[in-house]
């Protein structure tokens, strides 16, 4: 197997996720949520879309699928993972990445480009990139909302590995889509290797779709996924 | 009479003469769950009948056409096994009533009717119209239907790339919530409905049966408002769109394995549509065995079971060696399914329950017989008032004042408001996304693409239907073409309102007359089609108001097509197609600085149409931005470009009343070339650049500013 992208029931961004990693030249193969086999895998996508309908909370349901056993003990190996939106919320869900994704600040579905800046290259999404690269990536998501509790003496502080900004670069509530704490608009393990991203790369792959700024993020994804010894 | 006093056939909306023809028909007074399936197969919303003597003015014959209207869907040929199908439908009465729920169903609704033919749904557009937003209950209904069409929409995963919406007193206590659907197969995914092969079984899939709905076609969509109404909301269902994202994903599967020998959605009337309409189609009859069908809760009677319009349900016609798969499909899918049926050589449709016969009707009659009214029509006298007189326009009009109260109206500023609340880059297919002329989409793997309007323009449809009707289908051919897509086909949305009124039924002929006509003039073949009658509340007709979806196609699609973003600093500003010839009758300056409505709007000619459309998609491959001149005039059009691309710009020697005419068969192309390679009519009339919207001597405006009031018009409303 090489990278694997887990489909929910309700899951809709998976066939976009394969495209954009074929079009990188990578392959990824869909599995079932029911699957609870994935060894062999390199690489882990979660992608986004509703989950179980995102019925209870978004991603509450999608933890307890039989797949994500297996998804924890390779991520917890440190095979990359990364979750995409809906995946994001997933990954949150269960427990591998700090925080929870809530309704957006203005209770409103968001579906727009926007701007984001790399804050750590230090990660399996952004070790092609350079600290200050802004991105223009597309947001689509009404739970997009990323609270992070104030940390708790003696907790490391979060790997944010992009934050929303506007097209100068700056941050702040203004430019803030959906009232995500200090403006997160992803963010990764103490490794580096388990990233959550709200705004989804998949669909800035392709001059003709508006952005390739998606590219460098899925390469650094890729390459990460090659060094891995399945 | 209270409605629990009225006979068991008028509770369920049938005349006594109907009632009466039901009788005729079986020999015998019906039984209930006969009587329920009979009033809700022959309401207006099923039959269609005081439409369908009308409908047949509409040609599908074109070559291109490989599904014409009556099938689910209408579906055309793109090249290379790849096929288009689409669809439009209304959830007027039921997004009245519960305006989030009743406009999410209209979502899932839409979609089955695409995936029953055998194609993936890719694509949404929603056409509305809401009363002026000064009155709370409008921005009550707008917010609650855009919400209901994002939540439905976005989380079954299918973007929605668009619509476009109208706000008028008419419509006030009757929104009008439409919505178009396309999808896309290869050629051997196709499925139709007809049954076939005695012994076949029928598998309804999908979402258990519950008591939600029950008399929603006949009950909501058939009849006028009055004031308590509000006693209907239980009529309206309630969307999954979690159960039917499984459902399109198991039924593509059922179709890639080629399991099934037909399918039927159900929609209105639930299963006794559906099963009538399989087994009819086909020629053949059915054995439905009502236990057997997998319900939300004990104690349904069989009538309910029957029509019962739960949503997310389909009705799979399998041989029998294949009912396993299919249970293993839809078990692997976590959706249920349950055999239902078995297919005879009829002619009736049989339901039994506790092996007790229900109902036994000529599975064909309940489609084929349903009544047909050629209703009286009459020109309304209205009209010699409205044509006697003219939109008052004076010579001198002061442009910046004008616009900024043109850009301020909400159906004029931008409607990102409504788009951004809708998923619309999903499938990785959207080259054009809301905000331009026409949507457009590719598809991966080949050259080709795919570019669609919504298009519907009720106040000079009310001036006069036949002009206005055949307008909205040349505006919606240039919204297309502006992407560089040829007009390829079109299914309409005839949203009217009590067709019992001979007014209202001289409105409906005459739009179809200009409707059918337009769309001969273009060569366009009509593939389908709804009809929406008794939108009338308290005595109130709606507006008129036909809404079209035209599919343009384009193969190879422009490796860079047109965009309002793409206009920059030094480019010309040219006007192409006709001039300006005072058409001011239904025009925004005269709804919006005039607060009146009258006149009679100007007529297209079909060949000047036909050559502007041609010179245009031949335009889209070159030229960086074409736009089409339309609500609101050059002016309004002009400024649209300026606020995309963040560029200014200057006219000259264009007058006020040039501005804000709305004469039809006009674009503006914008380009760094000297000169446009186009037979048509053309001139050059200013240059893109600066930080002002510059109209010469008629004045200027700060962009910024204007653009401003131009992106505040919707949202301020509705904070």
């Amino acid at each position: 197997m090489t990278i694997a992208v887990v489909v929910f029931p309700g899951t809709n961004c998976e066939h976009d996720a394969r495209y954009a990693l074929a079009l990188l030249g990578s392959h990824a193969e869909l599995v079932w949520h029911r699957d609870d086999d994935l060894s062999g895998a390199t690489g882990v996508v979660l992608p986004g879309g509703f989950a179980h309908g995102d019925y209870l909370r978004t991603g509450a349901i999608a933890r307890f699928s039989p797949v994500m056993a297996e998804v924890e003990r390779l991520a917890r190996q440190g095979t990359p993972t990364l979750g995409i939106c809906n995946g994001f919320q997933i990954l949150c869900e269960a427990g591998l990445l700090p925080g929870a994704l809530v309704a957006n600040r203005d209770l409103r579905f968001i579906c727009r480009t926007v701007t984001v800046r790399v804050e750590s290259t230090d990660s399996i999404l952004t070790s092609h990139t350079s600290v200050g690269d802004l991105l223009q990536i597309p947001l689509n998501s009404y739970e997009g909302n990323y609270v992070l509790p104030a940390a708790i003496d003696g907790a490391p502080s979060p790997n944010v590995v992009l934050r929303y900004c506007d097209s100068s670069g700056a941050s702040g509530k203004q430019m803030n889509p959906n009232g995500s704490t200090d403006s997160i608009a992803a963010v990764a393990d103490a490794n580096g290797t388990i990233v959550g991203v709200m705004p989804h790369p998949e669909r800035a792959v392709e001059d003709i779709l508006g952005s390739t700024d998606g590219r460098v993020l899925l390469e650094s994804f890729v390459s990460a996924t090659a060094s891995v010894v399945a | 009479m209270t409605i629990q006093d009225k006979p068991d056939h008028q509770r369920l909306g049938m005349t006594d003469d109907e009632y009466d023809a039901v009788i005729d028909l079986l020999g015998r007074t019906p039984r209930t769950a006969e009587l329920a399936m009979y009033s809700v197969m022959w309401s207006e919303h099923c039959s269609y009948k005081s439409s369908r003597v009308h409908l047949g003015k509409f040609r599908s014959d074109q070559p291109w056409v490989v599904v014409g209207p009556g099938e689910n869907a209408g579906v055309v040929d793109l090249g290379d096994g790849w096929l288009a199908a689409l669809r439009i439908e209304s959830h007027n009465h039921p997004s009245f009533v519960e305006p989030h729920e009743g406009a999410a169903t209209g979502v899932g609704g839409i979609l089955r009717d695409i995936f029953t033919m055998g194609a993936r749904p890719i694509a949404l557009w929603d056409p509305l119209r809401f009363g002026p937003l000064d009155d709370p209950h409008n921005r009550y209904l707008l917010d609650g239907v855009v919400s209901g069409i994002a939540g439905y929409g976005n989380a079954v995963g299918v973007p929605t790339l668009g619509g476009e919406v109208e706000f008028a007193d008419r419509f006030s206590r009757n929104p009008l919530v439409n919505v178009m659907a396309l999808g896309l197969m290869k050629r051997e995914q196709l499925v139709l409905s007809a049954a076939s092969g005695v012994g076949n079984i029928a598998v309804l899939l999908g979402n258990a049966t519950g008591r939600d709905g029950i008399g929603g076609a006949s009950i909501l969509a058939s009849a006028s408002f009055e004031a308590g109404d509000e006693e209907k909301r239980p009529n309206v269902q309630v969307g999954d769109p979690f159960e039917e994202k499984k459902l399109i994903e198991a039924c593509l599967e059922l179709y890639d394995r080629g399991l099934v020998v037909a399918i039927q959605d159900l929609g209105a009337a639930g299963i006794s549509c559906a099963t009538s309409e399989t087994a009819g189609n086909g020629g053949m009859g059915m054995d439905v065995d009502i236990d057997a069908v997998h319900v939300r809760e004990p104690g349904m009677t069989p009538g309910e079971i029957l029509m019962s319009e739960s949503q997310e349900r389909m009705l799979a016609i399998v041989t029998p060696e294949h009912v396993e798969d299919v249970l293993a499909i839809a078990a692997r899918w976590e959706i249920d399914a349950s055999q239902i049926g078995t297919i005879t050589d009829g002619p009736d449709l049989r339901v039994f329950a506790e092996g007790r016969l229900v109902a036994e009707v000529p599975a064909a009659s309940l489609a084929d017989d349903a009544p047909r009214y050629d209703r009286p029509y009459e020109r309304p006298c209205y009209l010699n008032a409205l044509w006697d007189s003219e939109p008052a326009i004076p010579d001198e009009i002061d442009v910046a004042k004008t616009l900024n109260l043109l850009l301020d109206d909400p159906a004029i500023g931008d409607r990102s408001w409504i788009s951004s609340q809708y998923d619309h880059t999903l499938f990785l297919n959207t080259v054009i996304e809301p905000g331009h002329d026409g949507s457009l989409l590719r598809i991966k793997g080949t050259h080709k693409g795919m570019a669609v309007s919504t298009d519907g323009d009720s106040l000079r449809t009310y001036l006069d239907p036949r002009r206005g009707a055949a307008r909205i289908v040349f505006e919606s051919a240039l919204n297309v073409a502006v992407t560089g897509a040829q007009p390829y086909a079109l299914v309409d949305n005839l949203n009217f309102g009590n067709p019992e009124n001979p007014e209202v039924m001289w409105q409906f002929v005459e739009a179809t007359d200009g409707l059918a006509w337009a769309c001969e003039e273009l060569n366009v073949p009509v593939v389908g089609g709804n009809v929406s009658f008794y939108n009338q509340t308290d005595g109130v007709d709606i507006y008129p108001a036909p809404v079209v979806g035209m599919l343009g196609f384009c193969d190879p699609m422009p490796d860079r097509p047109p965009r309002l973003d793409r206009a920059e600093q030094g480019m010309g500003i040219w006007l192409i197609g006709q001039e300006a010839s005072d058409d001011f009758s239904g025009s925004a300056y005269d709804r919006i600085i005039n607060g009146t409505l009258r006149g009679r709007p100007l007529d297209v000619d079909g060949a000047t149409a036909r050559e502007l459309i041609a010179s245009v998609v031949e335009m889209a491959f070159d030229v960086p931005v074409l736009h089409d001149v339309s609500v609101g005039g050059l002016a309004v059009a002009l400024a649209e470009i300026a606020f995309v691309s963040g560029t200014g710009f200057r006219v000259d020697d264009v007058s006020g009343r040039e501005l804000f005419d709305e004469t039809p068969l006009r674009v503006v192309a914008i380009t760094h070339e000297r000169d446009l390679e186009t037979s048509v009519p053309r001139r050059r009339i200013g240059t893109m650049g600066g930080d002002q919207l510059g109209f010469g001597a008629a004045g200027s405006m700060d962009l910024s500013a204007a653009r401003r009031i131009w992106a505040d018009a919707l949202p301020r409303r509705m904070r």
